[in-house]
């Protein structure tokens, strides 16, 4: 059984601080398809359309019937581990530093037989299979992988060290909410706490401002309080410089939201203080933060892992009424994902976090259903933990990521009505 | 015949027998600026990017791009800020003359009063009371009120705002009329973030400061600083907002000239 991860002891100051190195990355087009279930948390292989086998490794047309109608399409997890084999040497950076590191066969009950990385609570074969449950999870390099899981949860299961190479829970991490009093960064650090968060630091942007819940949490030992303000470069690089080497999840909850379209006023003030805090905001935190990340990205069995933008479903589709908003979504979308690239190197990983309406001031008049601050922060600590990358969160939000790929025009005419 | 006279004056800026005081706050993104209701527009804080600093970006200078609202930290209101001095002629800082960059300066100290009481009003019997004192506020003066309302230490003490607002010490409704109709002032400056109380809002009128100055095409000063190094009377206050055009307001560097004491 996976021994339950330790409060990691501090750092001794003069050794050298480890930095990140990735397993092998690269992978053919096809196989990309494994990526984007990963990203998104699902278990997913192509299908033939016209013999129904299932496929592995990803290819180009069946290896049974030679169709090229090959669809990705979630399929039974459930397999039998039948061979196992413990690595312990490798010539592969990444590797070498994490023997030893058990790989096996595993034959699906879907049918493929696939290699896979094996969990340390699953038993050795011996004559007959081993029950297992397969998972895609991310790699550091970015990359889906196999992971097989001991067919039921085992208690601390997500300590093992091959798992916290692919998930980026927050457990024993030290967690930066960048706007600390609204009500979606309150409810990520409270859930952050409940997910065993060693360290909440509290941005505050505005300390002439008394909210009641703020100072409550505040109140708790873990909770360290920053005045920061995303649209300050100072006071973005004031508090990196203070902080920075300690933040090992980033999650911005910075943001600026209000009605109107783009017609209907006479000036494009409250574009640009969207713009500030949601794009630029940002940008700042990313050119403060990110670099310090990227070099604590192997410093330790609690090291920088993964950066949180908390955006909405409407990045990816405008909402006339908020015209203005919606263009700073989809632009702090646009420029997540080049963050995205640039902090894959380290093997950081960026979640995007696409909600639909949440329980706020500014959605007062938005029709229900709403999400609930703390429903969305949940499913924050969840993504985290699985270790995926878009996270579409409420109903709203996976309808309208599903029309869109049904048919984008459709869901383009009907937000502008 | 104005040389000799302005000989003199340097003479005696020059000898220390005359002072000059900086009665401007530095301009910095911290330095807290008016806070409306948030469905509102916002006045930009001061906010400033490095262009460069001898390096990469450009290797022999240091610049910097800043931006900030008309009215952000220690600034001027023009008549044209309110809409009581809206038709007004010259009301807009490019258009207003330049002889009014000039003018002398009372200086009411009620600090004790605002430490007790951050609501504090000043009235026209507390006015009057202080004229007995100092003697009778001169046509065309500045009235400045002392509140040491600079010295709060956090933006959070200076706006002090409580869940019914800010809490600011101003004028109250019926000395502002006053001071215009029988003392002919040339404006009004606070230490506070406004010319008004925090609460002036539930003033008849609201923001009387606002309303009847620029309404009978006075100025307004705020953010300023260092008013306790000013005499009751005596000094002299340059107060030049840039050019904007059509500018309702700027900030701008204030600046005091006391006879040393
Ligand atoms: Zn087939």
């Amino acid at each position: 059984m996976t021994e339950p991860l330790l409060k990691p002891r501090k750092k001794n100051p003069v050794e050298r601080t480890r930095l990140a190195t990735r397993p092998p990355g690269a992978r053919s087009r096809t196989a990309l398809g494994l990526t984007r279930a990963a990203a998104e948390g699902r278990f997913e292989l192509q299908v033939c359309a016209d013999c129904g086998s299932v496929q592995y490794p990803p290819r180009e047309v069946c290896g049974y019937c030679l169709s090229e109608h090959l669809a990705w399409k979630p399929v039974d997890n459930r397999g039998e581990l039948i061979a196992l084999s413990t690595l312990r040497h490798s010539n592969d950076l990444y590797f070498r530093e994490r023997l030893p590191w058990r790989v096996g066969t595993v034959k699906m009950t879907a049918g493929p037989v696939v290699v896979a990385h094996i969990h340390e609570d699953c038993a050795a074969p011996e004559g007959t299979g081993v029950p297992v449950r397969l998972t895609l999870k991310l790699d550091r390099s970015g990359q889906a992988v196999l992971h097989a899981l001991p067919a039921k949860d085992t208690p601390n299961m997500n300590d093992a060290a091959q798992m916290r190479e692919s998930t980026c829970d927050p457990k024993f991490r030290r967690v930066l909410v960048t706007d600390g009093k609204s009500a979606m960064g309150l409810a990520t650090a409270r859930a952050m706490l409940d997910a065993g968060a060693a360290t909440i630091f509290l941005g505050d942007p505005s300390s002439w401002k008394t909210v009641a819940a703020f100072d409550k949490l505040a109140a708790d030992p873990r909770v360290q309080v920053v005045e920061l303000d995303v649209t300050d470069t100072d006071s973005v690089d004031r508090v990196a410089a203070s902080i920075g080497g300690k933040v090992e999840i980033l999650v911005n909850t910075a943001s600026h939201l209000r009605d109107g379209g783009i017609l209907g006023r006479k000036d494009v003030i409250l574009a640009r203080d969207a713009m500030e805090v949601n794009v630029l905001g940002l940008m700042r935190l990313a050119q403060a933060f990110g670099p310090g990340m990227c070099f604590r990205a192997a410093d330790g069995s609690n090291h920088a892992v993964a950066w949180v933008n908390v955006l909405s479903i409407h990045a990816l589709a405008a909402l006339p009424s908020r015209g203005a908003w919606s263009a700073s979504m989809a632009a702090a979308l646009s420029a997540s994902q080049t963050l995205r690239a640039e902090l894959r190197g380290a093997g950081v990983r960026v979640l995007n976090v696409f909600p639909g309406p949440i329980e706020e001031d500014w959605e007062q008049l938005t029709p229900p259903p709403k999400l609930a601050p703390a429903a969305v922060a949940k499913a924050i600590v969840k993504g985290l933990q699985d270790g995926i990358e878009d996270l579409y969160v409420g109903d709203i939000a996976e309808e309208i990521r599903e029309r869109l790929r049904d048919n984008h025009k459709a869901v383009e005419r009907e937000l502008g009505q | 015949m104005s040389t000799p006279v302005l000989t003199q004056f340097l003479n005696e800026l020059l000898n220390g027998r005359l002072k000059m005081v900086d009665l401007t706050q530095t301009l910095s993104p911290e330095f807290p600026t008016i806070v409306l209701p948030p469905e509102f527009g916002q006045a930009w804080p001061f906010r400033i990017e490095e262009i460069s600093r001898y390096d990469e970006r450009g290797p022999a200078w240091y610049w910097n791009n800043f931006s900030m609202s008309e009215h952000t930290g220690t600034h001027f209101d023009a008549p044209a800020h309110w809409i009581s001095g809206k038709d007004l002629p010259d009301n807009t800082v490019d258009s207003m003359p330049v002889e009014n960059f000039i003018a002398a300066a009372c200086v009411i100290d009620v600090s004790k009063e605002a430490a007790e009481n951050a609501d504090f009003l000043l009235t026209i019997d507390y006015v009057k009371a202080w004229e007995e004192k100092h003697g009778r506020i001169p046509e065309r003066s500045w009235v400045l009120l002392r509140t040491d309302w600079s010295k709060r230490a956090t933006p959070k003490e200076y706006l002090n705002m409580a869940e019914d607002g800010a809490h600011s010490p101003g004028p109250d409704a019926e000395v502002v009329p006053w001071l215009i109709r029988e003392r002919n002032v040339h404006g009004f400056g606070t230490e506070s973030v406004g010319t008004d109380a925090g609460q002036a809002h539930h003033l008849n009128p609201p923001y009387p400061c606002h309303y009847f100055m620029h309404g009978n095409n006075r100025y307004g000063l705020q953010c300023l600083t260092n008013l306790d190094q000013l005499p009751p009377q005596g000094a002299l206050i340059f107060a030049a907002p840039l050019k904007i055009r059509n500018g309702s307001g700027s900030p701008l560097r204030v600046l005091a000239l006391t006879p040393s004491a």
